[in-house]
């Protein structure tokens, strides 16, 4: 007894083949879609590498740029097949290549869900080599002279500028690394040397942040140095004042910004999901299969998803899985019979 | 004596048929890139009306925006044309809709001019702002000195001469105000600074900004070598760059629309085609196409009479109807031509 069967006359075919053309033609431009996520994720991780320590993980964008090349060619195939699927002759010529082609299908979709998961799971790891890397960022600021690092005071600045956020968690944290060079420092004059003098590590720490801290919607000329000296500003609170510089850590900022688009890509992915095609597939491949008259394209036929029933199907796998095990066993290199669906 | 005459076949007007509309679908297309192409630069042009000394600028947009909707409108009645060729039943309505057609091209012309008589004129950018202080126009003018990588109109100097600190933020007890107020006759309090906006941040050294023609006020500093640490360019130049650039990529785009209605000779010779095919009254068989039905000496001839007709019938009795819609549209064009007799 079929599983789910349907009752198919010519123009329930036809528009079954001309609907599951449509659809698989759609998945081939979502497949493109997916494609150029990938890159555009790849080329944004390359982007911020130097906030993320050079370790950020490609994965994610690897496995989507592969998704989307496979979603392409897959849905290509099923377009071409429904196509031809009302043409007899030409039809004949797919028949064999189906049984395959829906058993990649199947695989295609385990991957699928995989990608799926692993963008909304990866948003985890893209956040801990966020909060190591720019750690290190900060530490760097200043050395501007030093091979490998000596755009990191470029980039973090216009990372705070393009994110509007200060510091790692905010803005203190600039207060507890030295971010001027000691190449720019008066070693001669007193001040410097008392603050030097001032800390362990004789680092000249001040309460002062960078200019692109700076938040351009203050009414006030930006206030950089001195912040929690309220004398040194006329009409000065620090502890109310809020335009002044962005309230905001970078390591939240950017994490925001991966996540939102993780999680756009990862449902991007969901939709190209396939069962649907599969199911519409398989309905119009037996419907054909199953024409009592195949001169006669008016004639009714059955569809099914399943030839047996759930139950039955299963167990007719798994005693082919067992034979094929025992075959295996007693002869070396036997052909594996085909797995029925 | 037709001039270029070409042979076709059923299977060449098939093909040429499905050519054309192919060609005309991705006109529609391109169309439509140009239509968003206007939008896009309308709307830079909007964000930044604070800062635009004039409208006459608008005038490029404007024109990018009707010729993508032009373009449009008359490829997609050119695919029409073409799906419509080879069914005799539902050629012949397009007859009149296609000679207006080819009148279209002349407004093409004037309007490619048009776009680069706008692209030439000298833009003027870069309202000289009076008096910062304003939240708004701070904010604005933060960033734009941010985005565009520029300070001040000219150079970061013209900050030196305005007062871009607001009268809230200053200390009047404090005599370093007082002297700086008094200094000069307008009583602003300037100073050789500037916002932050202007900082570099390729500067290998954390930004300086105040006290900047003051050598002795830094470490390690000489303003009259020191190149990184604000940005060099001003403002107006900046802005020019920015709008000319984007003018100048959109010309080709304007031409490009312009090129590709050379489908309107694919669309002659079908019509032509298709045509002679009827009136030999044997669709499927062979016929010619050409260009003009006569030669073009004749053709010009030709419309010399009708206008004059026209006009004689305008003179005579100005209440009586226009000539047909075909000897309206037959005016400049030389690939108009009169219908064939089978109209």
């Amino acid at each position: 007894m079929p599983f789910m069967p349907v009752k198919f006359n010519l123009q329930k075919r036809v528009k079954l083949a001309q609907g599951l053309w449509m659809i698989y033609w759609l998945s081939v431009i979502v497949g493109i879609l997916l494609f150029s996520l990938g890159i555009f994720f790849k080329i944004e991780l390359r982007k911020r590498s130097e906030m993320m320590d050079n370790n950020e993980s490609h994965l994610v964008p690897n496995l989507l740029i592969l998704v989307g090349l496979l979603a392409c060619g897959v849905n290509a195939f099923g377009g071409k097949v429904c196509h031809d699927s009302l043409d007899p002759i030409k039809f004949a010529k797919w028949k064999p290549m189906l049984k395959p082609f829906l058993l990649l299908c199947c695989g295609f979709n385990a991957l699928l869900l995989l990608t799926a998961l692993l963008c909304f799971l990866m948003q985890f790891a893209v956040y801990l080599t966020l909060a190591e890397g720019l750690k290190n960022s900060i530490k760097f600021y200043k050395d501007t002279d030093t091979p490998g690092r000596c755009f990191m005071k470029r980039t973090l600045d216009l990372t705070q500028i393009e994110f509007r956020c200060c510091g790692n968690n905010n803005f203190r944290d600039w207060f507890e690394v030295q971010w001027i060079s000691n190449r720019y420092l008066d070693m001669s004059n007193d001040l410097v040397k008392d603050r030097v003098l001032s800390n362990v590590e004789g680092k000249y720490l001040m309460d002062s942040v960078p200019f692109s801290c700076c938040n351009p919607g203050s009414p006030r000329p930006c206030i950089q140095h001195h912040l929690t000296n309220n004398s040194a500003h006329y009409d000065y609170d620090h502890r109310i004042e809020e335009l002044n510089i962005w309230t905001r850590g970078c390591r939240e900022a950017l994490f925001s910004y991966f996540s939102s688009m993780m999680t756009s890509i990862g449902t991007c992915v969901l939709l190209v999901f396939l069962s649907v095609d599969m199911a519409g597939l398989k309905y119009l491949t037996t419907a054909l299969e199953t024409m009592e008259d195949p001169e006669n394209p008016e004639c009714e036929s059955d569809g099914w998803l399943l030839e047996k029933g759930v139950k039955e199907t299963f167990g007719d796998l798994l005693a082919k899985l067992k034979t094929l095990g025992k075959t295996n066993q007693v002869v070396e290199g036997g052909d594996a019979p085909e797995a029925a669906n | 004596m037709a001039l270029l005459k070409i042979k076709f076949t059923q299977q060449r007007r098939v093909h040429l048929a499905q050519g054309l509309w192919l060609l005309s679908w991705m006109a529609v297309m391109w169309g439509g890139v140009i239509f968003c192409l206007g939008v896009y630069l309308k709307t830079e042009l909007l964000r930044r009306a604070e800062v635009m000394d004039n409208t006459e600028i608008h005038v490029v947009p404007n024109i990018l925006m009707m010729v993508g909707l032009a373009s449009i409108g008359t490829n997609w009645v050119a695919s029409r044309v073409c799906q419509d060729s080879l069914d005799p039943t539902r050629f012949p309505r397009w007859k009149v809709p296609l000679l207006a057609w080819f009148a279209q091209l002349l407004y093409l012309c004037p309007l490619s001019l048009y776009c680069q008589v706008g692209l030439r004129n000298g833009i003027r950018f870069y309202k000289d702002t009076d008096v910062p202080g304003r939240c708004f126009q701070k904010e604005t003018i933060d960033r734009l000195q941010m985005e565009f990588r520029c300070c001040g109109n000219n150079n970061f100097k013209d900050w030196f001469e305005v007062q871009w600190v607001s009268n809230r933020y200053l200390d009047f007890t404090s005599k370093d105000v007082k002297d700086r107020i008094r200094s000069n006759v307008d009583n602003r309090y300037l100073l050789d600074g500037v916002p932050f906006s202007c900082c570099n941040p390729t500067s290998p050294r954390p930004c300086l900004r105040y006290h900047l023609t003051d050598n002795n006020a830094h470490f390690n500093y000489d303003y009259q070598s020191e190149e990184l640490n604000l940005y060099s360019r001003g403002c107006r130049q900046a802005l020019t760059d920015y709008y000319m650039e984007l003018m100048n990529s959109t010309g080709p785009g304007v031409l490009s629309v312009i090129l590709i209605q050379s489908l309107t000779m694919g669309l002659r010779y079908l019509q032509t085609a298709v045509e002679t095919a009827m009136v030999l009254e044997d669709p499927e068989g062979d016929s010619e196409g050409y260009l003009l039905e006569k030669g073009v000496k004749e053709t010009i001839e030709d419309l010399k009479i009708n206008a004059l007709t026209m006009l004689k019938f305008g003179q005579v009795d100005p209440n009586a109807a226009e000539g047909s819609s075909e000897v309206a549209d037959a005016e400049k064009d030389e690939k108009d031509a009169p219908p064939s007799p089978a109209s």
